[in-house]
């Protein structure tokens, strides 16, 4: 609507419209915006013809979820909400992957609290250690995310789910509480940035890479209480996987949510992961031609190099080319952001036949069973053991600094996780630098940060 | 009246509570540790009613409720930032935790003075400094929501 302002780029490749000062005003009391793809799920899942942003609603949820962490909270919430059951046994979903295998007793007895809330509310997806998968890994793997789907958990990166086509948010544990007993949400319906992709990314740029790139264009407070959508001809050239570590960062831009238009490769992966234990239903929603933005952004994805951010903030980012020499003394590969097979494929790929260098540590871990089998299968999983890396089971374990690879005072980790934050993986005076599976292969060969292109 | 502590932009979920002791269930306990990545004085000498200030993007990171929980149970009474982490204001609001939302607010007071705070009205008064700043107003919705006794009241009707 309107008509926009194109500037110059505020980056290389990028080029910014705004669409302030539209016709909003003469045009008002004739026609309305069209909607966004997340109001239209919001509206749909409200049972309205249409909302706008700033508008209050309640939505059914499709899945609601939790975690060993944030589900004990929730459990304790849930209790005290007089409703002796859940709304519905197969929409809950229950996953104890934070600091699971058990990391302490107290971690132990977390999560004991969630497996034996799953058990009394007969909880169909609950995944034990064994079945357990980093979440936001293994619901669309299992098929218990589709587009169309309005879903909450409590954790930040909720927001994965997008890459589906589907509405989903990260709230807190009372939240959940609440949608556990009554299968609903209240949200403030969304305004949305734009995010125009073309091109094709270059050789070892993935998902990672273009989502870091674009936090450090609009900051980590650029998309504050909005959605992130992205369109374009560029999605046909970024896979599902790339997709799914793309939305997954949308919240470290602040973001309610990130969503993805659906298109052929969208429909192959729900095709290819259909839920055995839960009946979905998959909806296809589009933006209307002329659902109001508050900003669109073109990003070209040939433009983009490997990117890295710098401590403490994701938004900290620097193009591998100008990174300088950054030793490092541990490499993590996975993680809910990129802990899929295509992540360890690019480890693979760049490990086989190399020694990890001395004085660094590098720790593999899939991010689901699924995952870790396929590398078993495919022989990354020696590729990596014969390499000196550590190869285990799924866990978030060292991303929060929990377990299996903490850092000491004064170490430098290159982290294909999520934060940078000071004490984020360990000691408040270690640092983190995030980076894309290829870059975090590449750096722990060569002892430092590297563009894997030069190893 | 209560005391300001003054914080920077984007203080995150994981310096006000750092992962590594959300293995500890009790708020009490938690609260120990509260802030301490940033401010290691915090936990030992924040006082009932005192206030935190801070930069915008409060609250970023986690969707840990814990992070609103350690400052309401250290002692907390409200939290003034431009603008909070969605996921945070969100927490803050179903636990209990006053937040105002003023940008001139979070610019003019300083560290150690003297604030006080009327919640309806969204008045913020610096003694020290003899000025007011008026907040954002809670969303009609939200408002109502409190007058409900909050989520687990309004869950529970």
């Amino acid at each position: 609507m309107g008509v926009a302002r194109t500037t110059t780029g505020t980056a290389k490749g990028t080029t910014k419209k705004t669409t302030k000062g539209t016709t909003k005003e003469t045009t008002k009391k004739t026609t309305k915006p069209g909607m966004t793809m997340t109001q239209k799920i919001l509206a749909a899942h409200a049972g309205l013809d249409y909302v706008k942003p700033g508008q209050f609603i309640e939505a059914n949820l499709d899945i609601v979820l939790a975690n060993d962490i944030t589900g004990p909270p929730a459990i304790r919430e849930f209790a005290k909400m007089g409703r002796r059951k859940v709304f519905d046994k197969t929409k809950i979903v229950l996953v104890p992957d934070h600091f699971t295998p058990n990391k302490d007793i107290k971690a132990a007895e977390q999560a004991k609290v969630l497996r034996e809330f799953a058990k009394e509310q007969k909880i169909v997806n609950y995944f034990e250690v064994g079945a357990m998968g980093i979440e936001h890994a293994l619901l669309p793997e299992q098929g218990l995310t589709v587009a169309g789907d309005c879903i909450i958990g409590a954790d930040s990166h909720t927001c994965t789910y997008g890459a589906l086509g589907a509405f989903s948010t990260g709230i807190g544990s009372t939240d959940m509480a609440a949608g556990m007993a009554t299968g609903k949400a209240w949200f403030k319906v969304p305004s949305a940035i734009k995010f125009e992709l073309t091109g094709r990314p270059g050789k070892w740029v993935g998902g990672k890479d273009v989502i870091l790139h674009i936090i450090g264009l609009i900051g980590v407070d650029g998309a504050l209480y909005k959605s992130m959508e992205f369109v374009g001809d560029g999605l046909a050239n970024l896979s599902m996987d790339d997709r799914f570590t793309m939305a997954n960062m949308a919240i470290e831009a602040g973001a309610k949510n990130g969503i993805f238009a659906v298109d052929e490769k969208t429909r192959a992966y729900m095709r290819a992961h259909k839920s055995k234990t839960t009946t979905k239903q998959i909806k296809v929603y589009a933006a209307d031609r002329n659902a109001a933005y508050d900003e669109v952004y073109v990003i070209d994805l040939s433009k983009i190099r490997p990117t890295v951010s710098f401590p403490h903030l994701p938004d900290n980012t620097k193009p591998i080319d100008k990174v300088g020499r950054v030793k490092i003394d541990q490499a993590v590969i996975g993680s809910c952001t990129n802990g899929r097979l295509e992540d360890m494929e690019i480890a693979a790929k760049i490990l086989k036949g190399r020694k990890i260098a001395d004085g660094v540590r590098c720790i593999i871990i899939p991010g689901t069973q699924q995952v870790y089998l396929d590398c078993v299968k495919l022989g990354y999983a020696e590729i990596f053991i014969k390499a000196g890396a550590v190869f285990s089971t799924p866990t978030c374990g060292p991303c929060l600094g929990g377990h299996m690879g903490v850092l000491a005072a004064g170490e430098k980790a290159v982290s294909t996780t999520n934060r940078n934050f000071v004490g984020r993986m360990g000691h408040v005076d270690s640092e983190v630098y995030l980076a894309g599976p290829a870059v975090a292969a590449a750096s722990a060969v060569a002892g430092l940060l590297i563009d894997p292109a030069k190893l | 009246m209560g005391k300001v502590y003054k914080y920077g932009d984007n203080v995150d979920t994981d310096v006000i509570i750092p992962a590594r002791y959300l293995n500890i269930a009790d708020p009490a306990e938690l609260a120990t540790h509260a802030m301490e990545d940033i401010d290691q004085d915090f936990a030992k000498t924040v006082k009932k009613g005192d206030i935190v200030v801070a930069g915008k993007n409060f609250g970023s990171g986690s969707s840990r409720e814990h992070a609103p929980l350690v400052l309401k149970v250290a002692g907390v009474k409200a939290v003034i930032a431009p603008t909070f982490a969605r996921i945070f204001y969100r927490n803050a609001f179903n636990i209990g935790l006053p937040i105002l939302e003023s940008a001139e607010a979070a610019e003019r007071i300083d560290a150690d003075d003297e604030v006080t705070v009327d919640f309806k009205t969204g008045r913020i008064r610096n003694k020290t400094k003899q000025e007011t700043y008026q907040a954002e107003p809670f969303p009609e919705f939200m408002t109502k929501l409190i007058e409900k006794g909050g989520l687990v009241e309004y869950v529970k009707k």
